[in-house]
Formats: structure tokens, sequence, C-alpha cells
């Protein structure tokens, strides 16, 4: 480089660098209309796939699926403390405007009027071709929708242009609402068929890209880790009209920035910021926060109940009793969550789920517990967390690490990435370990099946396998599915007694999900899938 | 020189051949298991399973190579799992907004390093060598993702001078037609001034980041390798032949100087790429580390090879161009090639 060529480069940055300056944010008026009408979202990660029946499609593509895409019948609002908070119970219609519930089927009439973004019809054919499809990919899709007994596609039957029948194979409670999650939204079978391949029969491809539905929104662009912008479809026909035109949803991982760009009033909602983010933006009171407890859903610490030392029912007792609980909720929480702790003793009271356990901090009775086991100099174990939570896991862990220390238990900390995380839950060999598990159904049954059942799913962490859970469990789906409320309860009080008597996990609290939005945006609505629903946003 | 480059490009092969080995040994070896992660919450064993054999990785390793080094023959880097994107146009797309920070921030860097070693070497001793000195260990000992965030705070929330943190342009604009893919010079073939304005205003913060990081070792090697230049004879018998201190210390000393300098201003680079990861994490930037941090972190093989081998091309043609820089600077290395 010589002097010349030096001068013309210092000269260059030293213009490009002054614009830089001298650009304030400044919008014209044509932007501040368009930014009037347009909702701001940041969060920290976004969709891999538009397609929620896709190959690994990830949380934040569930938010896309169910914003795009109609679904036959959708679940009504209920008032929960201020907040709009889906109702389990209740049932409405999105593409259908009226269903029948038979004895083995259900008859759906399609609303008339309603049309995919690319103008063609709703038909029932179109309804078949989408759960035909759920029921036949494969992956998580599939097993969501044999949740609800919903596994041939026999089962979906085109009676006419507008009216679709679902027979059902056995009776289950948890079919109708199974209709109504994320999964089993409708599609535009012809387009997608036009875009699909002999490898690809359901058009897996496209619709990974491309919004194909007739919900209120559409993906207009979308750049995957960086934004996702959505354009509302003025012919939306699944409920009221929505009132925001378009969402920008623009991926920004540091969480210290979302917190700045909500407060400068850049962001108009923010919703995984950290718990301590959260608390002192509401105490500043500049921004609406809101918090809700996850419906059916439990961190926990868990035992393997395979292996020595915590296949002992004392040693679990013993840890059991020497979680700082209170601790916990104060010093990582900073309040977010909902006790699961220091029930009254003498046994389950109500056939609900999630409730606390009746188990508080005592380091005297834990360390007597420990000895009676034959533990009496203590021992030494690891716990384990996904590192993917760890803002909140690795507090936790610390924190039992110096109670269990004092008991003379020592532990050494392993730290799991988010990628390995369920490969070793599979194995099912790590001893102690800190997890949440939250089901879209909110049924105890259903939590008690992933979760305490002798099939021993993925999320039965613990191994655990009783006889006499299986029987409650068993007893319990039976139960709801005819209808037998006395039944139903006894058995649901029984599958928690139980668990609580055996304790191979320990329940801790009830994660909050959290909300942070600008003060002149309102309608947020908490749904099981805990992602947001543009739909009723209305932003002033 | 042809000969010179040819020779540069055939010993690279090589090491080409070996990255790509490396990098499909290292993702496959690493623990995390890319099927449990991608079957989602509610995952069954069979679940995992069929995910695992539509990934195509229940096949023997040596066949996933061979099904790999096919592909990537083809010019076919995979997908991602993570983006749902080919590999391919995702680095394409995502390079540039890399390299035009990098860019940017080096050359920000160099105009403020290499007049203030200089001058620190010339007036050795003085308040500008101590300036240059206090500057320089700063520049090091901060690391970028403090340094970012600092900026943000003082020139975006406290100050308001700075746009918000939101990658390469405001919301409200849309990207100018690809050209170059660097935005302030696409802005400029189409014209469009306000949406450069937008592209170097959100430009300016993180590039600031990046030239308080890579300063500190250019403006340290301008001032030492000064230091034992205008030390030596050439210099003090120009000197003594009468010619101006300008022409002395920018012709004679300079341009001798400037060797050390070409070669610390290649590792600079590698290292920038390398802060970069942070800092496009902390300003949303859409570029290529945090995609490859990302990928790395979701067990996502195809995107990590795919950024590996693009760093190790980007590598050899940077050292090459530097070995050619040489040539142009010092006919010795010229006649040594």
């Amino acid at each position: 480089m010589n002097r010349r060529e030096f001068l013309k480069t210092a000269s260059v940055t030293a213009t490009a660098s002054a614009a830089g300056v001298a650009a304030p944010a400044v919008f014209s008026s044509a932007q501040a209309q368009a930014r009037a009408e347009t909702l701001l979202i940041v969060s920290e990660s976004g969709p891999n796939n538009l397609d929620v029946q896709g190959v690994g499609t990830n949380v934040p593509g569930y938010e896309v699926s169910w914003n795009c895409y109609d679904r036959l019948i959708t679940h009504p609002m209920k008032d929960v403390n201020g907040t709009p908070y889906y109702d389990r119970d209740k049932i409405e219609g999105e593409l259908a405007e009226d269903m029948t519930l038979g004895d083995m089927s259900a008859t759906f009439k399609l609303k008339k009027n309603a049309t995919f973004q690319d103008g063609t019809p709703v038909t029932a054919k179109d309804v078949k071709w989408s759960m035909d499809r759920a029921v036949s990919v494969g992956g998580f899709p599939t097993f969501q929708m044999k949740a609800g007994s919903l596994e041939k596609p026999e089962q979906f039957v085109v009676v006419d242009d507008h009216t679709f029948r679902v027979d059902f194979l056995r009776k289950d409670r948890l079919t109708i609402p199974d209709l109504a999650v994320v999964v089993p939204c409708i599609m535009n079978s012809e387009l997608v068929k036009k875009n699909a391949t002999a490898q690809d029969p359901w058009g897996l491809e496209y619709v990974k890209q491309n919004t194909v539905g007739s919900g209120a929104y559409k993906v207009t662009k979308w750049t995957p880790g960086t934004e996702v912008v959505f354009e509302r479809n003025d012919k939306w026909v699944g409920g009221p009209m929505p009132k925001i035109k378009r969402v920008i949803w623009r991926m920004v991982p540091s969480a210290g920035n979302r917190r700045a760009l909500l407060e400068r009033g850049d962001a108009d909602i923010s919703y995984d910021l950290p718990n301590k983010d959260f608390v002192e933006l509401k105490d500043s009171g500049k921004l609406t926060i809101i918090s809700t407890p996850y419906s059916n859903g439990l961190q926990y610490i868990g035992m393997n109940v395979t292996k020595p030392p915590f296949d002992n029912l004392k040693v679990r007792q013993a840890i059991a009793y020497a979680i700082p609980y209170q601790k916990i909720m104060d010093a990582v929480l900073f309040g977010l969550g909902k006790p699961m702790f220091g029930a009254a003793p003498g046994g389950v009271k109500e056939a609900v789920w999630p409730q606390p356990a009746p188990f508080t901090t005592d380091l005297v009775k834990a360390k007597q517990l420990l000895t009676e086991a034959g533990y009496p100099n203590g021992l030494e174990t690891t716990i384990s967390f996904d590192l993917g939570f760890a803002g909140v896991n690795e507090p936790l862990c610390v924190l039992l690490q110096e109670n269990l220390q004092e008991l003379g238990i020592k532990t050494t900390i392993n730290k799991i990435p988010g990628a390995n995380w369920r490969t070793e839950l599979n194995k099912k060999e790590l001893p102690l370990f800190t997890n949440v598990f939250s089901g879209w159904l909110d049924y105890p049954e259903y939590f008690f099946f992933w979760c305490y059942h002798g099939q021993n799913s993925v999320f039965n962490t613990m191994s655990y396998k009783s006889a006499a859970m299986d029987a409650f469990i068993d007893g319990a789906r039976a139960a709801a599915a005819k209808g037998d409320k006395a039944a139903y309860d006894a058995d649901v009080k029984g599958m928690i007694d139980l668990a609580f008597a055996d304790v191979p996990r320990v329940p801790l609290y009830q994660p909050y999900v959290n909300i942070a939005m600008q003060k002149n945006v309102t309608g947020y609505e908490y749904w099981f899938h805990r992602r947001l629903d543009y739909r009723s946003f209305v932003k002033s | 020189m042809l000969k010179l480059i040819a020779s540069r490009i055939a010993t690279a092969i090589p090491s080409l051949i070996g990255v790509v080995i490396v990098t499909f040994m290292l993702t496959r070896v690493l623990p995390g298991d890319a099927a449990a992660y991608f079957a989602g919450p509610a995952a069954t064993p069979q679940a995992i399973a069929e995910i695992r054999t539509k990934l195509g990785l229940d096949k023997p390793l040596p066949v996933q190579f061979v099904d790999y080094v096919t592909a990537l023959s083809k010019g076919d880097l995979g997908s991602s799992l993570s983006t749902g994107q080919p590999v391919a146009t995702e680095i394409a797309s995502r390079l540039p907004a890399s390299a035009e920070l990098t860019l940017s921030g080096l050359i920000l860097a160099l105009a403020i390093a290499i007049p203030f070693g200089i001058m620190a070497a010339v007036k050795q001793g003085t308040w500008v060598d101590h300036a240059c000195r206090v500057i320089t260990t700063a520049g090091v000992s901060l690391p970028v993702f403090f340094t970012g965030l600092l900026l943000v705070y003082v020139f975006y929330f406290k100050l308001g001078w700075a746009p918000a943190p939101l990658g390469r342009l405001d919301v409200f604009f849309t990207a100018p037609p690809t050209v170059t893919g660097f935005y302030l010079i696409d802005s400029l073939i189409a014209g469009d001034l306000e949406t450069f304005r937008s592209a170097a205003a959100q430009l300016a913060i993180p590039t600031v980041t990046l030239a308080i990081f890579a300063l500190a070792p250019i403006a340290r090697i301008t001032r030492a390798s000064m230091l034992s230049v205008l030390s030596s004879e050439f210099v003090r018998t120009a000197r003594a032949a009468g010619l101006t201190p300008y022409k002395v210390i920018m012709v004679y000393a300079f341009r001798n100087a400037m060797l050390p300098v070409i070669t610390t201003l290649g590792m600079v680079f590698s290292f920038l790429l390398g802060a970069n990861v942070l800092v496009e994490k902390v300003f949303a930037w859409p570029g290529i580390g945090s995609y490859a941090v990302e990928a790395l972190i979701s067990s996502d093989y195809a995107p990590v090879q795919g950024f590996v081998l693009a760093m190790a091309i980007l590598y050899i043609i940077l050292n090459l161009v530097i070995d050619l820089a040489y040539g142009v600077i010092d006919p010795r290395a010229r006649s040594e090639a």
C-alpha cells in the first residue's frame, strides 16, 4: 500500500463512518404509518421449518404454523387472573362451522366461504389429505396424533365437499382436543401435490418454505436465523379479522439487547428474557409484563430408580427434604414460578395436576433418612442439567449441590449441551438431574402417561416402573373415556399420591411463560403451545 | 507471478482434502445426536429412529463419507436442519454480511492504527507513544462482546445516537438488489441513498467494536517495526543526505517496515473472523459466524462442514494474497519464490 492508496482508503473510511454517525434512526412519515400497523417481535431463536409436520421442526416453527394455518376446531378464551387463557373444556369451530359428536365418530361441516390464501376453496378433500399427511409422515406429528388415538388414514372420511368425518378407533377423551393442537392443520392439498415429487409425496420440501394454509397470516419473507415477515390474509374467515396487518419477527440472540430494544420502545414484544430482566422490567413499570404458569408443566429433580443409591426409597426421600425450595424460588426464578412444594401432609385432596408435593427443606430429617438408608457418611454422585436452559438450571443445581454437601453427599455438576441432552436422557443412565416436562394436552393422565407409566417413554426419565401406577393411569384413561367422574378422580388422586410416596421425581415449581410488551400493545392470549397468537394483538 | 500462484494453489489442495476429512470425522465423533435433537420434545425412540433414517445417519460412516464427497463434488454442501436451507445458499448469502463487517472493521482499524503506530515510533517516549500504549493495551484486553454491549448501551440505549442493534438494516428498509452482497456498495449501485444511510448507520457500531479489537496488534507491530527500521543505517544515511523527514519516514522507512505489518494483517483478519462470531451475536448480524455456532450447538453437521470448508478456502486465498503482496512490496521476496 503506498501513500496515495493509503490516503484514499483513509478518506473513504472517514466518509463512511461520518455517514454512520450522522444517520439517526428517523422514520419518514410513510414508515411511521407502517410502524403503527406492524408488530415487531424479538426473540432469541426463530423457526427452522414453516411446516409443523416437517422433519425436526423446532418450537418457534409451531408459532408460524399456528398463525398461518387453520384447524377444524380451536378453543375459546376464558379469563385466568386477568389474562385470556385457552379454555381446555370448550371447543369452537375454526374451519368447521359445526361439529356433531356421535358415539364412535365426529362429523364436521366446513365453512362454505373459507378459501386458501391462493383463493382456492377449502374442501373436505383438503382436510382429509392434511389429516392423512399428519398420521403418515412419521416423527413428531404422527406421534402427537397417536396421543389422541388418531392413527390411520381410514379414520378420516370425506362425506361431501363440505362435510368431513373422523371415525374413532377407540373411545378416548383426548381425540377431540388433539384435533385442536398445532399439528392437524389444514393445507391446500392441490397446491402441495403440484409441488411434491415421487420421493417426497407429502411435499415436505415445499411446505417447509411456503405457508399453504387458510390461516390469518401468511409468511411473505423468511430469512432463517434472521427474520420472518408475516402479512395478514384479508380473506380469513376462521375468526374476527386481526388488527395487526404485518408482523416482523426478528431474531436477536443477545438477551441484553432484547431488553434494550424493549426499553427504548423499538421492539413491541419479547418473550424469552432472563427472569431477572423480567422482574426488573416489571418493577420499572414501563412495559406490560404478563407471567402465566405453563399449563401441565413442571420443573423437577429426577432420580434414576434402577441403580444405587437412588433405588433406595429413603435416599430419594432424603433428597426431597434436602432441596432448597424457597431459595430456588427467590434466587433462581426471582419469584417467577409457581411453588410446587410444602403441601400439607395427609394425602392428595383434589384430582388436579400439577399440585404441590408434601416436601419442605428439612436437613435434619434428610440426614436421618440418609442414615436409615445406610449412608451415614453420605455418598458421591453427579447432578446433570441441560445447558440449553443454563440460565435457570445452573444456579438451581449449584444451590442443590450446596445443600447436599451438608448431608455429606458429594456431587459434581455435569453440564450437558442441548444437542446432547435428549440422547443422554434416552440412555436413562443419569443418576440425578433436573428437567422440565410440559404436555400440550392439559390432563393429569396425559402427564402421568408420559412421565410415570411403565411403558417407559423418553420422559419417564427415572425409569420408574410400578404395576400399581400403571393400573391408576390406565384406569384414569378408561374412566375419562367413559365419563366416569368418580372412578376418574379416585385414579388420579391415587396416581398423584403414589408419585409423592415413591418420589422417583421431586416437583419443584411450575415455570412461567413471561411476556414483555409495550404499553400500547394489548391482546396477549395464553395458549397450551406457549407461543404467540398474532390474531388477537392490538396496537394503539 | 503466474507460476507462483499456481504453485501456491497446488500446495493448498492437500490441506483442503485434509480439511474435508477432518471436519467430517469431527462432526461425527462429537457427542450429540442430531436425530434426537430434531425429533422434538415429545419424541419416542421410534420417532428418533425414523428421523435418523431420513437424515441418512443410520448408514455406516464410510458410506456417509462417500455420500458427502459425491455431493460436494457437485457443489452440494447439503442442507441445514436448523434453518432448513441448503448450506451453499446460506453461506453465499451470509458470507458478504460477515465480509462487509470484517473489512470495514479492518479498514477502520488500519486507518487509525498505522498513523498511530508511525507517530508513536517517530515521537518515541512522548504522549503520543504513551497514548498508543494505553489504547492498544485496552484494545487487546477488552473482549469484543463486552465492547460491543458497552457501545450499544452507551450509543443506543443511553444516547440514542445509534440505531437499534437489529442486524444489517432497519426493520422497515428492504435490502438493495444483490450485486456484491455488500449493502453499502449495492445501495449505491441502486442509487438508494436512504438505504445506504441506514446500512451505514447499522454498520457503524459493530465496525467500531471490531476496529477496537483489531487496532492493538496492528499499531504495536507498526510501532515496533518502524522503530527497528528508523534505527537502521540507510535511514541515517537518508537523513544525513538531507532528505525531508516526511520522505525519510513515509517513503524509505515505512515501506521497509510494512512487511511485518502485512503478516500481522493476515493474522488479524483471521482473528477478526473469529471475533465476528461474538459481534454477530451481539448485533444480531446475519453473518456466517453466528450461523456456524448455532449449527454446532444443535449438532447440525452440514453447515459446520460447509463453514469450515469455506473458511479454509478463504484462508488459502488470504495467504496467497499476502504472499503476492510481499512480492509487490519487497523485490527480494519475489526472487526467493
